[in-house]
């Protein structure tokens, strides 16, 4: 119990917390957008992977900071408009579809980074996003250092949650969007087009997705290695039914892993010597299984999830 | 009426699928407040003659007139939706378009304010609202559709025409889903909207409502036009004929001599997942008689055809067949012990659409010495069996050999009538035995189960069409929300008692013993 008390009272334990879930929100979001639009991407972990390396390699290359996460957006956007390509025009498996973006993004990320740097041992790194000071809020006791010491692109994300709470509520775009995830029938029948919709929703998404790779290089790290992804896209898909489809949950579930696996760091370090360190990293991932099995049963899926749709036709 | 200035005008559409001509040059003109009937059996070329119009299908030929603004008729540009609504034509499909997930509002507003904006909600609302008590289309705009009735969907479905002022409204098969009194107030809302300048156009196979609400009907037969009249100058046996092309047997039925019981529902109860409750049904199904079951679909019939079919056992209370308790859920058993089924889906549950016509003649008995020997099966008895079928049910095929996906939906149910008709079954569930059938298929079909019952067969016949039920059933039930009442013998019955107790409404007339 003590061990517990110490970590959860320690400002370094809910900043590592919020640290840890930036790129799942960032993916989460991504991935909730595409869903939404009736598309499940599974290119997501690979999205993650080209975000992460085009945004760091932009900048080792000369760009600016926020240079970088733009092309890492848009290296994102181009692999979503892939993944739209295949499964909204030309109707095939999302599944199939979206494993293949993976395996071809963490593939053509790692090609191009090699070729980029042929002679390079050890990862050469970058300048990254350094913690914001918000003057007032940053130096307040504990809250400071727990919430307010984050860099850009953490507090990019939590805009992001908001912006896409509001444009999928708010707007006329939010409805079209949450129209053609459940009938696109009934996007057609307006007058509105269902590929323009799903292929926009793609896209957007899937830049969201490579902004949570970005930060990786850019903020957590400050430079690129192989397999540091590690799983967090296909943590998004889980997350995104978890927070059934709406962005204040996703947000509420990204930082639930994000709790969970700073806890778990933190708890290997403490009894480490007893208990494997394995057990510690499986945590995180068998507690979003049993959230999942808690939750999804219950989970109102968009109807039109994975449903190809061809013009004039009827259900 | 045809003084009013013409509001559309289809000069001759003509449309094809291949080899098959769907609409053979059809025109058409409709005038403003006037409510215009397209008749025609399944097939006949309605449903695309409507998909022309509304952009789904391109045309091969003809062309497609709105009135404008400037008061000329201006040619719509063919396959566009768009287009289509902008010209102020409003079309309600047979399947709903509405997104399940959003209020009736939201669907009402989809697509008509420009998408990067906040939007105009109570502007909308309040257009909506003086649509609303202008056409008498009461309905919550802030529920999820998917907690709508199917009536209350439908009303959204026309708001969303109105909203975007259409001049036009094309209806196609409205009624399908409603149940009569659903249907009449409809027609009610129908003809205050043609008082009120709009066009409407009213798809539909059913001769009575099409007497009942139009003013003028334009009879489709094989893709082509076979007449056009004014409702209140026609007669109901001439269009009959002229939708089906040559005078239509009518079918008799001779009063029914009820025997003993053969199947009974002793307080049957079923739930479980995926399946529609029933709770405490008590039912009878007698030698020689034919119960009708009446209700709006998703009512329990299926969770009734399941039991019968051997498909579920009942979760509490007893399900007898000849006097003794079935207790296993299944079909095989049920099947050899002379049930009959006619599934409701027949194209997916009826046959197998890969295999040949003569196999599917025999799947339901392959382990008979009729078709096996042993335990190999005798082609050459399947075949002869088929082809048997196939001329003494009038099953339109190439052969027995033939796929049975190849077939259209009244030779599949005609394939199915010779399966299970010729085991002389003594139980017999025809679920939706003629849905999308031709009249003349239809007919077949009535006459096949009739003769069944004659022979001394016991028939559950479940169907939406309550004209059907009243044309087969010696008795009635009904079904609302899992629970079934007896709504007596049908010579005592009339569809407005029927339709109030499948809105769940009106208790049975009183006095009646089940």
């Amino acid at each position: 119990m003590d061990v517990l008390f110490d970590i959860l009272g320690s400002a370094n334990f809910w900043a590592a917390a919020i640290r840890i879930a930036t790129p799942l929100i960032f993916g989460v979001l991504g991935a909730l957008i595409c869903e939404r639009a009736g598309v499940l991407n599974l290119g997501i972990e690979g999205i993650f992977v080209a975000g992460a390396m085009a945004g760091w390699l932009a900048v080792y290359l000369g760009a600016g900071l926020w240079g970088g996460v733009l092309v890492a957006a848009l290296a994102g956007a181009l692999f979503g408009l892939l993944h739209a390509f295949l499964t909204v025009i030309l109707g095939l498996s999302q599944h199939v579809s979206g494993i293949g973006i993976t395996l071809l993004a963490t593939s053509v990320s790692y090609f191009t980074y090699r070729t980029a740097l042929p002679d390079v041992t050890s990862p050469p790194r970058i300048a990254a996003f350094q913690p914001l000071n918000i003057p007032g809020l940053s130096d307040l006791p504990f809250i400071g250092p727990a919430l307010f010491q984050q860099t850009p692109l953490t507090f990019l994300a939590l805009v992001f949650v908001v912006l896409v709470a509001l444009v999928l509520y708010r707007t006329p775009l939010g409805l079209a969007i949450r129209a053609v995830g459940d009938n696109p029938a009934s996007v057609e029948a307006q007058g509105l087009s269902v590929v323009g919709l799903r292929v926009g929703a793609v896209v957007a998404g899937s830049a969201l997705m490579a902004l949570g790779g970005a930060f990786l290089t850019m903020s957590a790290f400050d430079a690129f290695f192989f397999g540091m992804v590690n799983g967090r896209g296909w943590i998004c898909i889980a997350l995104v039914v978890f927070a059934s489809w709406q962005p204040g949950k996703a947000l509420l579930g990204a930082l639930l892993f994000g709790a969970f696996d700073a806890f778990q760091i933190r708890l290997q370090a403490q009894i480490g010597q007893v208990v494997p360190g394995q057990v510690f990293l499986m945590l995180p991932y068998l507690l979003s299984i049993v959230a999942l099995i808690l939750v999804a049963r219950r989970a109102d899926y968009p109807r039109a999830l994975l449903q190809p749709w061809t013009k004039g036709q009827r259900h | 009426m045809t003084d009013a200035p013409v509001l559309l005008s289809l000069r001759n559409i003509t449309k094809r699928f291949g080899a098959l001509t769907a609409n053979d040059a059809i025109s058409l003109d409709l005038h403003r407040g006037e409510i215009l009937a397209l008749l025609g059996e399944n097939g006949a070329g309605k449903t695309t003659l409507m998909n022309i119009l509304f952009g789904h299908y391109v045309q091969d030929e003809g062309d497609v007139r709105v009135l404008a603004d400037d008061g000329a008729l201006a040619t719509l540009p063919p396959g566009s939706p768009g287009a289509a609504l902008k010209a102020g034509i409003g079309m309600v499909h047979q399947h709903f378009t509405l997104a399940e997930n959003l209020s009736g509002l939201a669907n009402i507003r989809l697509g008509t304010e420009p998408l990067l904006s906040f939007g105009r909600e109570s502007a909308a609302r309040a257009k909506v609202k003086k649509i609303i008590t202008e056409s008498g289309l009461d309905v919550d705009l802030d529920r999820r559709v998917a907690d709508l009735t199917v009536g209350e969907k439908q009303r959204i479905e026309i708001l969303k025409a109105l909203y975007r002022d259409a001049k036009v409204l094309i209806l196609d098969e409205p009624t399908a889903v409603l149940t009569p009194q659903e249907a009449e107030g409809l027609f009610v809302v129908l003809r205050r909207l043609a008082t009120n300048g709009l066009g409407v156009i009213f798809i539909s196979h059913k001769l009575g409502e099409v007497l009942a609400v139009s003013h003028r009907i334009l009879v489709l037969r094989a893709g082509k036009k076979a007449g056009e009249l004014v409702t209140a100058q026609a007669d109901r046996r001439a269009i009959a004929d002229l939708m089906v092309g040559k005078a239509v047997a009518e079918v008799v039925r001779i009063p029914a001599l009820p025997g003993e019981t053969l199947m009974e529902f002793d307080d049957v109860s079923l739930h479980g997942a995926g399946r529609q409750a029933l709770s405490g049904v008590n039912l009878k199904l007698r030698a020689g008689e034919i119960v009708g079951l009446a209700g709006v679909s998703g009512n329990g019939q299926s969770g009734i055809a399941a039991l019968i079919s051997g498909l579920a056992v009942p979760s509490s209370g007893t399900l007898r067949l000849y006097g003794e308790a079935v207790t296993k859920a299944s079909p095989r058993d049920l099947v050899t012990s002379g049930v009959a089924r006619m599934p409701e889906d027949r194209q997916h549950d009826g046959v197998v659409g890969t295999m040949s016509v003569a196999d599917n003649i025999a799947i339901e008995e392959v382990r008979s010495p009729a078709f096996s020997k042993m335990g190999l099966l005798d082609r050459k008895a399947m075949r002869e069996r088929a082809t048997a079928a196939i001329s003494g049910y009038d099953v339109r095929c190439p052969g027995p050999d033939a796929e049975a996906r190849l077939l259209s939906g009244g030779n599949v149910q005609k394939l199915i009538l010779a399966r299970v008709l010729e085991r002389e079954p003594r139980v017999i569930l025809a679920n939706q035995p003629t849905r999308g059938l031709d009249v003349g298929a239809q007919a077949e079909v009535h006459r096949r189960i009739l003769a069944a019952r004659d022979r001394g067969a016991a028939v559950l016949v479940i169907s939406e069409d309550l004209d059907e039920l009243f044309a087969l059933a010696d008795r009635f039930v009904v079904v609302h929300a899992g629970e079934l009442s007896d709504a007596g013998s049908s010579e005592s019955l009339d569809r407005g008692t029927i339709g109030l107790m499948m809105a769940g409404q009106a208790r049975p007339p009183v006095g009646i013993a089940s």
